[in-house]
């Protein structure tokens, strides 16, 4: 953009404006739409505890459909994920290029790895009869975690293009905003699936 | 702080423009081009809704008679130049659906939210201007989708804007399955532009807020947009969540909104009017805000109250979202849920009635200019005011069972949406105009746009709470096949004309606003002598806005101020003297 930056750190706040967030754009920017993906989510997690209040006999025991050792080692892996998301954004804030690349792929292939399992998963379901239109608790099992995926698969895509750019050194100890602003959103997504796999799984 | 150098270079050379015309017309992140982007195409769909209306108008009007122009429509719309039932439920929804997602909302939010934001705070653009191209970029795909569902087979979706399910769910009871789809897309679509535009006006809000422009020197139109902008960030995504919903229950065949596999359709009224109450604020509160700038410019005196009217624009924002359930009164609520919604839904008249009295205030005893904005602003208050307390008897739930899906709601709600925002829309383009174009807008046409839609409007409007309280139903294709309803059939047609006088009287606006681009007088900086940053820019403001942003040293209706030779104090002036203190710093 025209308006470059002048001061010292981008990762503070302009000293150009009044007192503000006291955090730089894109970081207040991604906390805001976090909140927006909270009230979607909200949404789908609303609809499925009326639902299910008011069916409770459409579920099935916890683990009779759903294969939950499958689907508790992909939580682990996606929670991994996480970790290694922490350990990128250390190295980066140390200035150590070569870890950052190091990790960010390895969040790359486990957040990959978490959607192809979930993929595989959805397959055995379906082979079983278990489909998005078999009763309530197809219904809002399909679209609670096939958006929660979407979110996952969205998150591989963008942390791709973080680790591209982080492969042409695009990020320093003094300017590593975009391995930040891709962190909270990995994060959040990682909380999500927390919340759907005990809502929806152990349940 | 002091040890940064000003950073007058870089930005000094962000004000020379050299972009292609693509990158500076078309694919725009400048802010002031992307509102006005938003600004041609919300009037083309408030055209198009308000086409759809005088179509509903003649059917209402004249039953069963051929409509002139009539056989232009294909067979499947009408027959014999007489519209077909099914047209006109698609013409009830899509009126609603355009008028409110792709009129009013973009017009207060995307226009004004876009052009105003960054000039009024001092920025020099948003905070992400890439993500505000994008926004604008969503939307068309978005207006495309659901104008091309009026040519699917099937026609275009006929569950009403709000799609109450099953209705909607299901294609078989209103033989409607492509349309439907397309109008959850479309709806989608325009949600994510909505939520992306919202994160940038928070964000730039709260970050890119010039020296000294502290909260309370904010003007109020930035406040109410702020608050909006939280409202979108907040609503939107719950009716995305109840789209998809719906959209899968249409294609996938799930089952959230169909009773027959467990599913409840109560579900989809909840999700929609728990989005759909905050809505109605985001339609009004940009408006509120942008009236009181103009009132208190057109009086010459600062806004009386404005701490009050900050603290109800709050307030207003958070008692939105608990007040859903007075849509749902018909619904089988247990009584003692309605009691609670009807008080939290009266508890709002107590910040809308602050509001009202802070303009009556700043009326009172102003030297008041009767310019074109400042007449739409008066008749948004007065029509607000209308409005506003028949909303107050709707909250009661014995009275809504009786008015519940009249035309006193219908009645109602354009009296909030029409004579309230639409009203302060055309107060704001012709104030802000000279900013947007360089070029003032015709006074006297707009002093006869201004009372020819003032009475039009009042004569298609009004009338309709009586035909509300004789029982006349709303979203009906034949009034006279009622036997109760057919003495109302005069009064119909009384209303069917006034809406083709008012339909016609908007052609002095179109003439005023295309002409005024060309042939308009030239606008100085400051046409309005008003306080706001924007005005120290030159009309239209270059890109960049500022070689370097103002600083802010007043609260910004600083208007019949003795302090300067003129009566109004920029909110930008450094004065040498202070006014209390009767030693003025050296070198000041």
């Amino acid at each position: 953009m025209a308006h470059a930056p002048t001061h010292a750190s981008v990762m503070e706040p302009s000293p150009d404006a009044e007192q503000g967030s006291g955090v730089y754009n894109e970081k207040l920017g991604m906390w805001i739409f976090l909140l927006s993906e909270i009230m979607f989510f909200t949404a789908l997690i609303g609809s499925y505890i009326i639902l299910r209040f008011s069916h409770p006999d459409a579920w099935t025991a916890p683990g009779k459909t759903l294969n939950i050792p499958v689907t508790a080692v992909n939580t682990f892996i996606l929670i991994c994920s996480s970790v290694t998301m922490v350990k990128a954004y250390a190295s980066v804030a140390d200035g150590n290029q070569r870890m950052l690349r190091l990790w960010l792929v390895l969040t790359v292939l486990i957040g990959a790895t978490f959607v192809g399992i979930q993929a595989y998963e959805y397959t055995h379901l379906i082979e079983k009869g278990f489909v998005p239109s078999a009763g309530l608790y197809g219904t809002t099992f399909y679209t609670m975690t096939g958006f929660h995926g979407f979110h996952v698969t969205m998150g591989v895509l963008c942390m791709s293009f973080v680790t591209w750019k982080a492969f042409r050194g695009r990020y320093t100890a003094a300017d590593h905003r975009g391995v930040e602003v891709i962190g909270l959103y990995w994060h959040f997504v990682d909380l999500v699936w927390i919340i759907l796999f005990t809502i929806v799984y152990l349940i | 702080m002091a040890t940064i150098a000003p950073p007058v270079e870089p930005a000094a050379h962000a004000l020379v423009d050299d972009r292609p015309f693509i990158r500076k017309y078309i694919f725009s992140t400048d802010h002031k081009i992307i509102g006005i982007q938003f600004l041609l195409m919300s009037l083309i769909f408030l055209l198009i809704g308000g086409s759809l209306a005088m179509m509903m108008r003649w059917q209402l009007g004249f039953p069963g008679q051929p409509m002139p122009g009539g056989s232009l429509l294909p067979e499947t719309m009408a027959s014999n130049r007489v519209i077909l039932p099914e047209f006109y439920t698609s013409l009830v929804t899509m009126h609603g659906t355009f008028m409110v997602f792709f009129a009013i909302m973009p017009l207060l939010v995307g226009v004004f939210g876009n052009y105003l934001i960054p000039l009024k705070i001092g920025a020099h653009d948003m905070a992400f201007p890439r993500l505000n191209m994008a926004s604008f970029w969503l939307a068309v795909p978005a207006g495309f989708i659901m104008v091309a569902g009026f040519f699917v087979v099937g026609g275009h979706a006929a569950a009403g804007w709000t799609a109450y399910a099953p209705l909607s769910a299901n294609p078989e009871y209103t033989g409607v399955s492509t349309g439907q789809q397309l109008w959850c897309v479309s709806l989608i679509v325009l949600g994510l532009s909505s939520i992306l535009g919202a994160v940038n006006y928070i964000s730039t809000v709260i970050n890119l807020r010039a020296p000294g422009m502290t909260w309370f020197r904010m003007p109020l139109s930035i406040w109410a947009l702020f608050i909006t902008a939280i409202l979108v960030l907040l609503a939107m995504p719950i009716l995305s969540g109840a789209l998809i919903m719906l959209l899968f229950d249409q294609t996938l065949g799930t089952h959230f909104y169909l009773p027959a596999q467990g599913g409840q359709p109560l579900l989809w009224q909840h999700l929609f009017w728990f989005f759909g109450h905050p809505e109605v604020y985001i339609l009004i509160l940009p408006a509120m805000g942008m009236v009181s700038d103009i009132i208190a410019n057109g009086s010459r005196k600062p806004i009386f109250g404005y701490h009050s009217m900050v603290i109800a624009i709050i307030s207003i924002g958070f008692l939105g979202w608990i007040v859903w359930g007075h849509h749902m009164f018909q619904s089988g609520m247990n009584p003692t849920l309605g009691t609670t919604f009807m008080v939290s839904t009266m508890l709002i008249s107590v910040p809308s009635a602050i509001k009202v009295f802070n303009w009556l205030g700043t009326l009172w005893g102003g030297s008041i200019k009767f310019t074109v904005p400042m007449l739409h602003a008066c008749s948004f208050v007065a029509m607000f005011v209308i409005g506003g307390l028949s909303g107050v008897f709707m909250a009661s739930p014995p009275l809504d069972m009786y008015i519940h899906d009249t035309y006193f709601i219908v009645a109602h709600l354009h009296y909030v949406l029409f004579g309230g925002s639409l009203f302060a829309i055309f107060g704001a383009i012709t104030f802000w105009y000279p900013k947007m174009f360089g070029r003032m807008m015709n006074a006297r046409l707009g002093q006869i746009h201004f009372f020819l839609t003032f009475i039009f409007y009042n004569a298609v409007f009004f009338p309709m709470h009586q035909l509300g309280l004789h029982g006349h139903m709303r979203r009906i294709y034949d009034p006279t096949r009622y036997d109760f309803l057919k003495p109302l059939a005069g009064l119909n047609r009384f209303i069917s004309i006034s809406a083709f006088l008012l339909f016609a009287s908007q052609l002095l606006f179109i003439v005023n606003f295309i002409g005024s681009w060309f042939r308009g007088r030239k606008a100085e900086r400051n046409p309005w002598d008003d306080t706001g940053l924007e005005w120290t820019t030159p009309s239209p403001p270059p890109h960049g806005n500022w070689a370097v942003v103002p600083r802010v040293y007043h609260p910004p209706y600083e208007f019949g101020s003795g302090l300067t030779t003129e009566d109004f104090l920029p909110q930008d002036r450094k004065l040498d003297t202070l006014p209390a203190p009767a030693t003025a710093p050296a070198g000041g």
